[in-house]
């Protein structure tokens, strides 16, 4: 059979279903290799020209026991010859490899959507753990879904017969089989899986023949077998996007090549410090391969450590880097300070996740908004920047090392689990176009102190260890605003404290005035947002405009300072909604520095928004 | 980056700022202070190249008395901030300056890694078995029964011991001495100095307030002869007037045991020599109460942090030559849309 059959010629079948788009989820245990396949079929996808978003929603445990709920790993993904914004927000095909998926996953399911569940995983003791009473393959509970059940571990059992593996190992290819036979359904390709599956077990050419077999199995038995629901298949015609060289790219890696990308641009290098945390732990295993580009990682005994050491890093020339998820940046706090008080460049990635204390470590959620403008003792303010989508934290990356050296200041970076774990498919830009941001050290002794400021950023002079002459002692303590000397003196630390808060205001002039993505500049209804909302609410903006709606969707990246006619902006709308992943922390901000009569609209269930909550609030306060 | 300058050599002075030193009169940081910008001199080192790190505590001020670079960061974490400068200049040369409270209770943590890593820098451990800063509490390397503000019965907890903890972090140099001893000071932080790795150096320090006199029962000059073991690589660990007592190994407890030489049948042979680079020797020595060992109790260099780490990267650049970025952004799987 040739593996580099991709659209189905037989005139005696009836010809595809197009489809605009379509969601599918694959569910099953964590040892089931979900993830790997949602990888491959976006990767597929991508291939095939598709515009495309992914939602991987794997449980905490790292093997949880089988068979279980708990250990259920999904992995979503949207895809359409339109501009995809979202994972979606119901599924329209789910597939189940054994009971637990299927009891999980179930509520994610459209009414009429399709279900294809492993027939030979819905074994009693399977069925008892996933804790069903009845067979739901048997009872008529599905019958509002069109299932499918295939006894996929047998078909795979024989697919791979030839290679002699032992029993576990075979059921092991369950995977690609059902990958195989979803290709078919969407007519994708399936060379690149073939192509990945020998790479990746080269030292096991019985493993790559057996799961290449099972994919082929797979995707034949969709071309022979008369499935009364898909008799066809499907096709999803390319997206009209952009011309130009594609990569699929996770928020974690998107944002560690832009940290490596604006140390460049900035000509320095990398000190990554971090302690290993979920969300936040893609960023420091993307960096730890990037040693060639001269990035050091340093995995530090703790969050204090890890920040310490990048504040150490910078202090003596380099970009020192930390990064997080909340509770580690509550650690980092004291830390942070004395980056303010020192006036040191300092980036800080806070991967944000479901809290408080230890939270909901593999859920999203955007609660630490106030942390991160907020979040330490005293008057010590630093700048926010927040990524959107995956793709976005790179330029978010470039914009956080460019603010920290620029005005010497750390930068909070919010990111969170959902955009660090997801992909997108990413125009890949040419960095040699990219505006460089050279810093420049302090060289010249004459007339050097530490502290006198650039009259237009107010940032002191970068005076790195090992310059002769500039010889100076910085710490923790209030520092004399004209010397840099330890001073106790009533006066200059009002003026010192004033200073500090003017050079973060001062960057608003730096920053692009706040654009409208979505709908006019004045109007009915602004919906405001910020951080990885950003799919579902253009989403749903986009589709109210193309009713008629008077609405607009203005999304926020510079989260402080503001930017300088965002109050203006809001001031233009007779009413602004704020959805956000969290009790209203954008909204206090925006009451409280526009004084504006905001409203929130808020989900703290450890979820992405769907796109119809969003029209829902809308149409809500379009029709009031 | 550096230029190695020609300069006329420095004295001292040259390291003193022209900050006014706020410690207590009488306190022995001031000695130690001395001692530190006379060695500088010494070893010929060049100010610009030399860092101090402190974190917070009476110590902790020694940075704002260098005329060199320093750094006065946050409790406890000092050696963090220190690896992190090592990581991006391993050149500098990197000294520590922490305090019993700052090192061993809130940066406990940091000290052991540190140590552990062997990042290139001397850790300096002023341990005055007291909060000074803080106006007087217990401090966890006091002794039971320390009378304080928050111990006014006194303390039940146990002391740690700053060498046998460094020992037990794998410091692969720990050193001993005392802040009003200024040439075997000197010669101990000279030493600290040309080790490469992580090297720390107990120096026991009085605080004239809070806890004065508590180590005059070792260090008083009519008591130190036969309360102090000056250890010396090679020779063997005689202590006391004309030196005729010694430790001889115990061998059925395993511990030193001191002996008179020339009485009960003891000769010179009897006396353990002192071989720095014996982890098990200095563990025994750290655990002597009386008399205290002083001087370089372990030195067995091992690679260190950042070397290795800057190895890794040459290595890693080496292999992947003409890797620009553009061609980080595009490996792996990529695909073309056409327009």
């Amino acid at each position: 059979m040739s593996a580099n059959a991709t659209v189905d010629l037989d005139p005696a079948r009836p010809a595809r279903q197009e489809l605009e788009s379509a969601v599918v989820r694959f569910a099953g245990d964590s040892g089931d290799g979900m993830q790997l396949t949602g990888g491959q079929f976006t990767q597929s996808s991508a291939m095939a020209g598709n515009d495309l978003a992914t939602f991987p929603d794997f449980p905490a445990e790292i093997r949880a026991p089988i068979g279980t709920t708990f250990g259920v790993s999904a992995f979503q993904i949207n895809f359409g010859s339109r501009v995809i914004k979202t994972s979606g927000d119901s599924v329209d095909l789910l597939i189940a490899m054994n009971p637990a998926a299927l009891m999980v996953e179930i509520p994610n399911l459209r009414a009429g959507g399709m279900v294809i569940v492993d027939s030979g995983a819905f074994t009693e003791r399977n069925l008892h753990k996933a804790g069903y009473r009845t067979n739901p393959l048997e009872d008529g509970s599905l019958d509002k879904y069109r299932t499918i059940p295939i006894d996929i571990s047998k078909l795979t059992l024989d697919a791979v017969k030839e290679f002699g593996l032992s029993k576990k190992e075979a059921l092991r290819c369950r995977n690609l089989w059902t990958l195989g036979l979803v290709y078919w359904m969407y007519a994708r390709d399936r060379q690149t899986t073939i192509d990945w599956l020998s790479q990746k077990f080269a030292s096991r050419p019985d493993l790559a023949g057996a799961n290449a077999a099972a994919l082929n199995a797979g995707h034949a038995f969709g071309e022979t077998v008369e499935m009364s629901d898909v008799s066809a298949g499907f096709t999803v015609r390319p997206a009209d996007i952009a011309p130009g060289l594609y990569r699929a790219v996770t928020g974690g890696e998107a944002l560690a090549w832009g940290l490596v990308v604006g140390a460049d641009l900035a000509g320095l290098t990398v000190m990554f410090g971090s302690y290993p945390i979920t969300p936040a732990s893609a960023v420091l295993h993307t960096l730890s391969n990037l040693k060639h580009y001269g990035v050091i990682t340093f995995q530090a005994e703790d969050e204090i450590a890890a920040a310490c050491a990048a504040i150490g890093a910078s202090y003596a020339g380099s970009l020192g880097v930390t990064s997080s998820s909340g509770p580690g940046i509550a650690l980092k706090g004291e830390a942070i300070g004395l980056a303010v008080s020192t006036e040191l460049p300092l980036v800080v990635i806070n991967s944000q996740r479901a809290g408080p204390s230890t939270g909901m470590p593999t859920k999203t959620e955007q609660s630490d908004l106030h942390q991160a403008v907020f979040g330490r003792n005293a008057d010590s303010p630093v700048a926010v920047v927040s990524a959107r989508s995956p793709s976005d934290c790179f330029e978010v990356a470039i914009e956080a090392v460019r603010l920290a050296t620029k005005y010497m200041t750390p930068v909070i970076l919010l990111t969170d689990g959902y955009i660090a774990n997801a992909a997108e498919p990413w125009l890949i830009p040419d960095v040699d176009t990219l505006p460089p941001m050279p810093v420049k050290f302090r060289t010249d002794a004459e007339g050097f102190q530490p502290f006198l400021r650039d009259p237009a950023t107010l940032a002191r002079p970068w005076a790195v260890p090992g310059t002769p002459g500039l010889e100076h002692r910085i710490g923790g303590l209030e520092k004399d605003y004209d010397s840099g000397h330890i001073s106790y003196d009533p006066v200059n630390h009002e003026r010192m404290t004033q200073a500090r808060m003017d050079k973060i205001a001062g960057i608003a002039d730096d920053i692009p005035r706040q654009a409208v993505e979505e709908g006019g500049e004045r109007g009915r209804l602004a919906v405001v947002g910020w951080g990885s909302t950003y799919g579902p609410i253009n989403r749903a903006v986009n589709r109210l405009r193309g009713e008629g709606l008077d609405v607009s969707h203005i999304h926020i990246r510079h989260i402080w300072p503001l930017p300088r006619n965002l109050c203006d902006l809001l001031g233009g709308f007779e009413q602004v909604l704020v959805p956000e992943l969290n009790t209203g922390q954008l909204l206090t901000l925006l009451r409280s520095e526009c004084l504006v009569p905001a409203e929130g609209l808020n989900k703290i269930s450890g979820q992405p928004f769907k796109i119809a909550e969003i029209e829902t609030a809308i149409r809500a306060r379009m029709e009031a | 980056m550096n230029v190695v300058r020609l300069s006329e050599k420095l004295v001292a002075k040259d390291f003193a700022t022209d900050q006014e030193v706020r410690w207590c009169p009488g306190c022995g940081d001031y000695a130690i202070l001395k001692v530190m910008q006379r060695t500088l001199a010494e070893i010929g080192a060049v100010r610009e190249n030399t860092v101090f790190v402190s974190g917070i505590g009476c110590a902790s001020r020694f940075p704002y008395y260098m005329a060199t670079y320093g750094f006065h960061t946050i409790h406890g974490r000092a050696p963090a901030v220190a690896t992190g400068i090592k990581l991006a200049r391993p050149e500098l040369d990197v000294w520590v300056v922490t305090g019993d409270g700052d090192g061993l209770s809130i940066g406990g943590n940091h000290l052991l890694h540190v140590l552990r890593r062997n990042v290139d820098l001397q850790v300096l451990l002023f341990n005055n078995e007291i909060y000074g800063l803080t106006k007087g509490q217990y401090s966890p390397t006091s002794r039971v029964g320390t009378r304080s503000p928050s111990t006014p019965t006194g303390s039940v907890e146990h002391p740690v011991s700053a060498a046998a903890f460094a020992l037990g972090a794998g410091a692969h140099f720990v050193a001993r001495s005392v802040d009003t001893m200024q040439k075997h000071l000197a010669e101990v932080l000279k030493r600290a100095h040309a080790h490469r790795g992580a090297s720390f150096v107990e120096i026991f320090q009085n605080c004239i307030v809070y806890n004065d006199g508590v180590f005059s029962d070792f260090t008083e000059k009519d008591v130190a002869d036969d309360a102090q073991i000056h250890v010396e690589h090679g020779r063997p660990l005689v202590f006391g007037e004309g030196k005729t007592r010694g430790l001889r190994l115990d061998p059925a407890k395993l511990i030193l045991e001191t002996v008179t030489i020339g009485a009960d049948g003891v000769s010179e042979a009897d006396v353990v020599v002192h071989d720095e680079t014996n982890r098990t020797l200095a563990t025994m020595l750290v655990a002597l109460e009386m008399p205290v060992a002083l001087g370089v109790l372990y030195c067995a260099p091992a690679p260190s942090y950042e070397t290795s780490i800057r190895e890794r990267i040459d290595e890693a650049k080496a292999s992947h030559p003409g890797d620009d970025l553009n061609a980080l952004l595009r490996r792996g799987h990529t695909w073309t849309v056409s327009g």
